[in-house]
């Protein structure tokens, strides 16, 4: 009674965390529903799934316009920021689960199996996703990083039948792990260094310091670990071994998710620490982001030319994109020009185009989803012209080409690059975006030009086919009109300046 | 004299910094995922022994209060650690990390 009496916990503003509230409800009730309802339909888990992301944009689209009339702050004792940074990354973050959930029901029809907790899953890996975009508290950051990641080690797994996926999800386990190890010894050093846990304070006070200060060995080695572990999380090389293995594994949806959402995530959490928390240490981490992204742009562009496999030249790609966002993110260390604004807007961009890209490839794999291969994509034109063509548009969209949303996103952290003077980066930014257009460009050369290997009819699900409209239009929308998105990417900023 | 030599902070620092080390090592050398999959346990435990340690240099709660989300964090990951091992053991008989070797390129 007495302990009671003197417990006091922060006040909850429910309505900041609406989203998560959303997918927590949800998630509760499609498990409790499919476990209880026998005849409950199969196609009810992704109505229940994508009606809750629904709502979790509609009430995120709520606060950005609140936003517009008042301040961000932090809310629940400094532990969850509610700004237009993170409202945006809820939104992107929310439109993954749809287009993931899109992609699951067909895949989980064509196996013939049920799920509702494959559903559950993707809910609870975005209930972490959006924890992550949103702490303003390490501790509060890992334990969403932790949700998100022990979600997908489970999805990556979760084709018990094929043995490459349980490969997959037992090599995700362990890196993932071992790289939250490190992330988590990365706070336990800055809050030695700093004394705070809480990010925005640990910004004040790392202000405060003017001189060398006697802790700022443990700082320094606590920033280091910081970095480690969100590179593993980005896949940025050299710290992107796993990335292809566990992207080619993954059931085809699990990986169209993990490289939209869990990316997004990733660098969300990456912007926050280093911008806010670290920004009057920006001149110890930049040169460190500086060589991530240009050894990750090399890496990802260079190593995508020796793939046989399309999902795993889809996954170096996804890894170059990683390198290219670095370039942003080194240009928000400047602390001035649009650094921040461009990487969100090329998160953005991306998630589009690589769900579409991805449900292209579950599109021809199979029933299996087995048959990724650069082979089973050949003469793709002469089978299924219109596929062929949508895949065309996606791939140069990710290469760059003009009028298409990839243009606009690595114009935008190029452009922004180059603002706060970092020309080296930004050269070598498009030095790898044109040995990266060979791996495309190769895909595109032999689905146009080469003869089909097999003569099989594609049957494309409904739900892959909405998913592949809706982002090759949005990637020409995006393309031919970027102040669409670029007028809402910069609106993005964090909450306490 | 070994009453004078009271450990201090720095040695439950060092002492911690060890066994994070000797976690990572452990992942990166040994085949056995089970074994890779303790050594994650030991640094997550290594990061549990420093933040102890600081929340008392500092007198500060809020690294204790740490310790026990990380507890958490930790049990979790054995539940779902455990049961990809199991699903995987499941088709096998032994289970090496080298064995798992269907995705490479």
């Amino acid at each position: 009674m007495l302990l009671a009496a003197s417990l006091n916990g922060p006040d909850i503003p429910w309505s900041h965390i609406l989203p998560l509230l959303i997918f927590l409800g949800a998630t509760c009730a499609l498990l409790l529903l499919g476990s209880l309802i026998p005849s409950w339909p199969r196609v009810g888990n992704a109505v229940v799934t994508i009606s809750a992301s629904v709502a979790a944009i509609v009430a995120s689209v709520v606060k950005w316009n609140y936003l517009h009339w008042h301040k961000g702050d932090t809310y629940i004792a400094d532990a969850i920021a509610v700004d237009r940074f993170a409202v945006f990354a809820t939104i992107v973050i929310s439109l993954a689960v749809v287009g993931a959930s899109l992609l699951m029901s067909a895949y989980l029809s064509r196996t013939d199996s049920e799920g509702p907790e494959l559903y559950a899953l993707f809910m609870t890996a975005a209930i972490g996703a959006i924890v992550m975009v949103s702490a303003n508290d390490l501790v509060v950051l890992f334990l969403g990083l932790e949700t998100l990641s022990l979600s997908l080690y489970l999805l990556a797994a979760s084709n018990r039948r094929r043995e490459e996926s349980q490969e997959a999800g037992l090599k995700y386990f362990v890196l993932g792990g071992f790289a939250s190890a490190f992330f988590l010894y990365g706070i336990a050093l800055v809050y030695g260094g700093s004394g705070k846990t809480s990010i925005s304070t640990i910004h004040d006070s790392l202000a405060a310091y003017v001189s060398i200060h006697k802790t700022d060995a443990m700082l320094l080695v606590g920033i280091g670990l910081l970095m480690i572990g969100l590179a593993f999380k980005v896949s940025a090389a050299p710290f992107q071994v796993w990335t292809p293995d566990v992207y080619e594994g993954a059931p085809t949806p699990v990986t169209a998710f993990m490289a939209s959402a869990g990316k997004v995530a990733a660098f969300a959490a990456m912007l926050r620490i280093l911008t806010v928390a670290l920004a009057s240490r920006a001149d110890d981490w930049r040169p460190v982001v500086w060589a991530l992204a240009i050894l990750t742009v090399f890496v990802g562009s260079t190593m995508a030319v020796v793939q046989t496999n399309v999902k795993r030249m889809l996954s170096y790609s996804s890894i170059s994109h990683a390198g290219f966002i670095l370039v942003g993110v080194e240009a928000a260390g400047h602390m001035k020009g649009n650094g921040l604004n461009s990487s969100m807007a090329y998160l953005a961009i991306y998630t589009v185009l690589v769900l579409g890209s991805f449900a292209i490839v579950l599109a021809l794999s199979g029933v299996d989803d087995s048959e990724t291969s650069l082979d089973d994509f050949k003469g793709l034109a002469k089978r299924r012209p219109a596929l062929a063509l949508a895949f065309s548009v996606l791939l140069f969209a990710q290469a760059g080409v003009p009028f298409t949303a990839g243009f606009v996103a690595k114009f935008g952290v190029i452009k922004s690059a180059v603002e706060v003077n970092s020309y080296a980066i930004a050269i070598a930014a498009m030095v790898a975006a044109v040995i990266g257009a060979y791996l495309y460009l190769r895909i595109v050369v032999s689905m146009w030009m080469e003869e089909p290997t097999s003569n099989n009819e594609i049957v494309i699900a409904r739900p892959v086919r909405y998913v592949i409209a809706l982002s090759v239009a949005a990637t020409l929308l995006v393309g031919i009109f970027p102040d669409l998105l670029l007028n809402a990417a910069e609106l993005v900023r964090f909450a306490p300046k | 004299m070994l009453s004078t030599i009271a450990p201090t902070n720095t040695w439950y620092l060092v002492l911690a910094a060890v066994l994070f080390g000797i976690g990572t090592l452990g992942v990166m050398v040994r085949r056995n995922p089970l074994v890779m999959f303790m050594c994650i346990e030991l640094m997550l435990n290594a990061v549990n022994l420093t933040f102890v340690t600081l929340a008392t240099a500092m007198s500060d709660i809020n690294g204790q209060v740490v310790v026990f989300f990380v507890m958490v964090v930790a049990a979790a990951e054995v539940v779902v650690g455990l049961g990809i091992i199991v699903s995987i053991m499941r088709r096998r008989t032994a289970a090496t990390a080298d064995d798992l070797s269907a995705l490479k390129g």
